[in-house]
């Protein structure tokens, strides 16, 4: 396949082909190509608690691989990570822990809260005194996963719409840097 | 050994003891002041050498809480439970983390969720929730109004 | 008190492992003393993943306290659910149909070697291999598919409820077990030649984080953890329950005492649980699948103890009722927290790197310990 027809397909490289003798040119905007850049090699954080971790391992095993989308490389310090997938229930004790580990990751960051532990405390909301009732109230999310624990699939969609919000600049990271009109 | 026999056998030891019916093992019922004792010969004594402690825990009665210790012997296979009644105020009792090393972090656990005091332990302080904790949680009448929501 | 991070005044340095780390199975904070590169002493930090269940229980009905259980140690989800269920039939004296009784037993043992298949795939990362992994996961994910047509999830499976199986199996079931029995079995080959003849992971492994039998009673430990040493603690053969009795199998022991024993048996164990997935698989006997019970259950006022052997070591539920809808008291004697008490002892006077082999064979799921 040729560069421009590739070009032309939806959604797999943002700008516009112009064809002028000896070539074509392509014409975008330097936020569409970095974010375009930017989503399509996201670097998950090695973080989980409890049982959606497995789901987590599962989705990087053979069968439901996400190295397909570019998260290929799961770094274990959180300076090197853009994205932090919350997997498991986040506790009082454990909070102060995910806040620092969000504040050591460099921006751009992501934030995908996975399970319904994370999401809103779960199967652990009423008569429990030591559950954070959604790591909302820690730090701030991007994309929040259903299920207890959710699917390879379910996570997968979680990525793919987190690359969708990244290319269409409306992560909060994006709207937080640019200027308004 | 049997019910029977095991009975005799503590009985011998510790005359002053209440046998509990109705459990599925023989249970026994003593006080506070005489649990070391009883528990090192429990360990130690030839015919019982209970040397496997797999649960220790507390109950909250809201009028006096019962510590409860399942002991099995890996030799002579019988299993025995002992229950200790301590008082709601000032709940104290001694530490067998000396005789089951297991005891260690279990008693840890039952202070840190009753209150419980183990004299002569090795390390008491708190250990699931964090340092600065204000309550035991585990007790009945814990309030959280902050944290628990009740359905 | 314990340690500060920094330096002490003999010069030994004192850091923190986790957290958050990769090899660490979940949140489990250590404190470690160093002299160099050697190990003074290691201090476990719970209490990261406490999520207050036993509290929480009080508020939950017989039925409903089932579902919090599999979350607890996520990996051997079935047989904790299976121990509860033998809990409340304890206590309200019902019995179960010899089908639902067979159709545990196989459920236990393939929620058993998915346990060890994701054990021996995550010790060997630790330990630097990182292909067993996907070998692991591989295999682990056909036993997921097979659950997931009968019980509906992947993970955290709610199939036992007191009286039996929530439904009864799927009809494809007995044919997919048989495909994967004899899939595994070539596969099984293959684990050995892939990592455990391997003389890198042997050197690793042998020597190392020795128990000695004294210590492993003294410190509680039982499962796997227990059995490389010696000690006779299977609860399947102390005091059999369901169909168990009725199996050939035997009681895997070593004698050593270190990391190296602790895996073969852990090994050996899944060969086991092939052979009696292979005896049940044509002998699932017909019937109900569920008793009839009562639809609010009222345990009688009193205490009941279940214990059963899950792939870490006896979890025991242990419910004190006043004769309401809802227990007064539930303890979870869970198998990590006992086992995790002995790391100290096993580390002591080895290097970091042994302690993440160490806390490897010893198979720690934190949810588990924290409760």
């Amino acid at each position: 396949m040729d560069v421009k027809t590739t070009i032309q397909q939806e959604g797999v490289f943002p700008g516009q082909v112009h064809p002028t003798p000896g070539g074509g040119i392509v014409i975008s905007s330097i936020d569409e190509v970095i974010n375009w850049a930017r989503s399509n090699s996201l670097w998950p954080l090695v973080f989980g608690t409890s049982c959606c971790a497995i789901e987590m391992m599962s989705t990087a095993g053979a069968k439901y691989d996400w190295s397909r989308f570019g998260f290929e490389v799961a770094r274990a310090t959180p300076r090197q990570a853009d994205v932090i997938i919350i997997a498991g229930t986040i506790v009082n004790k454990m909070a102060p822990v995910l806040k620092r580990l969000y504040d050591q990751m460099a921006d751009p960051k992501y934030v995908i809260a996975m399970g319904a532990c994370a999401t809103s405390g779960g199967p652990f909301f009423y008569n429990t005194y030591s559950v954070v009732k959604g790591a909302d109230h820690v730090i701030p999310v991007d994309v929040y996963i259903a299920g207890c624990p959710p699917r390879p699939e379910a996570l997968l969609h979680a990525l793919i719409a987190l690359q969708e919000k990244i290319r269409s600049g409306a992560t909060r990271e994006q709207i937080k840097t640019t200027k308004p009109e | 050994m049997s019910n029977e026999t095991l009975k005799i056998k503590i009985g011998e030891l510790l005359p002053s003891a209440i046998w509990e019916e109705g459990g599925e093992w023989t249970t026994l019922v003593t006080e506070p002041a005489s649990w070391l004792t009883l528990a090192e010969q429990l360990r130690q004594a030839s015919g019982l050498a209970f040397d496997f402690l797999f649960c220790l825990t507390c109950i909250d009665w809201k009028t006096h809480f019962t510590m409860v210790y399942h002991l099995r012997s890996t030799s002579l296979e019988q299993v025995l439970v002992v229950k200790v009644k301590l008082d709601h105020h000032e709940p104290e009792i001694e530490s067998v983390s000396a005789i089951w090393r297991t005891a260690e972090f279990h008693e840890r656990e039952v202070y840190d969720l009753f209150g419980v005091k183990f004299l002569h332990h090795p390390d008491l302080r708190r250990l699931l929730l964090t340092d600065d904790w204000n309550g035991y949680p585990l007790r009945k009448d814990y309030e959280d109004p902050v944290n628990m929501i009740k359905l | 008190m314990f340690e500060e991070v920094g330096t002490t005044e003999q010069g030994d340095l004192v850091i923190n492992v986790g957290p958050q780390h990769p090899s660490t199975h979940g949140v489990l904070h250590l404190i470690i003393t160093l002299n160099g590169e050697t190990i003074r002493n290691v201090e476990p930090h719970l209490g990261y993943i406490h999520r207050s269940i036993e509290k929480m229980c009080e508020s939950l009905s017989y039925r409903q306290f089932i579902y919090v259980t599999s979350r607890m140690d996520y990996l051997s989800s079935h047989i904790n659910n299976h121990g509860c269920a033998l809990c409340v039939e304890k206590g309200l004296q019902i019995e179960v149909p010899p089908r639902a009784r067979a159709i545990r037993v196989l459920m236990d043992e393939l929620t058993r070697l998915a346990s060890h298949q994701l054990w021996w795939g995550a010790l060997a990362m630790d330990v630097g291999a990182l292909t067993p992994f996907f070998h692991a996961f591989r295999e682990r994910e056909m036993i997921n598919d097979i659950m997931e047509e009968t019980c509906g999830a992947r993970l955290t499976m709610n199939y036992m409820v007191p009286g039996g199986v929530m439904i009864d199996l799927h009809p494809n079931f007995q044919h997919r077990v048989k495909e994967f029995i004899t899939h595994f079995k070539s596969k099984i080959d293959e684990y050995d030649e892939l990592v455990t003849g391997n003389i890198i992971f042997q050197k690793r492994m042998k020597g190392i984080g020795y128990l000695s039998k004294e210590d492993a009673i003294s410190y509680g430990c039982t499962g796997p953890t227990a059995r490389g040493s010696g000690v006779h603690c299977d609860i399947r053969k102390l005091a059999p329950y369901e169909v168990y009795g009725q199996l050939q199998f035997e009681e895997i022991l070593e004698t050593g005492g270190d990391c190296f024993d602790r895996y073969q048996v852990r090994m050996k164990e899944m060969r086991q649980s092939l052979s009696m997935v292979e005896q049940l698989i044509d002998n699932i006997p017909e019937g109900d699948f569920q008793a009839k019970t009562k639809a609010v259950l009222k345990l009688p006022k009193g205490e009941f103890y279940s214990r059963v052997e899950t792939a870490r070591g006896e979890f025991g539920v242990y419910i004190v009722s006043e004769g309401g809808t809802t227990p007064y008291r539930i303890k979870f004697r869970s198998p990590g927290f006992s086992n995790l008490s002995a790391l100290n002892h096993m580390a002591r006077g080895h290097k970091i790197g042994d302690l993440v082999a160490i806390m490897g064979t010893l198979d720690l799921v934190i949810p588990d310990i924290d409760r």
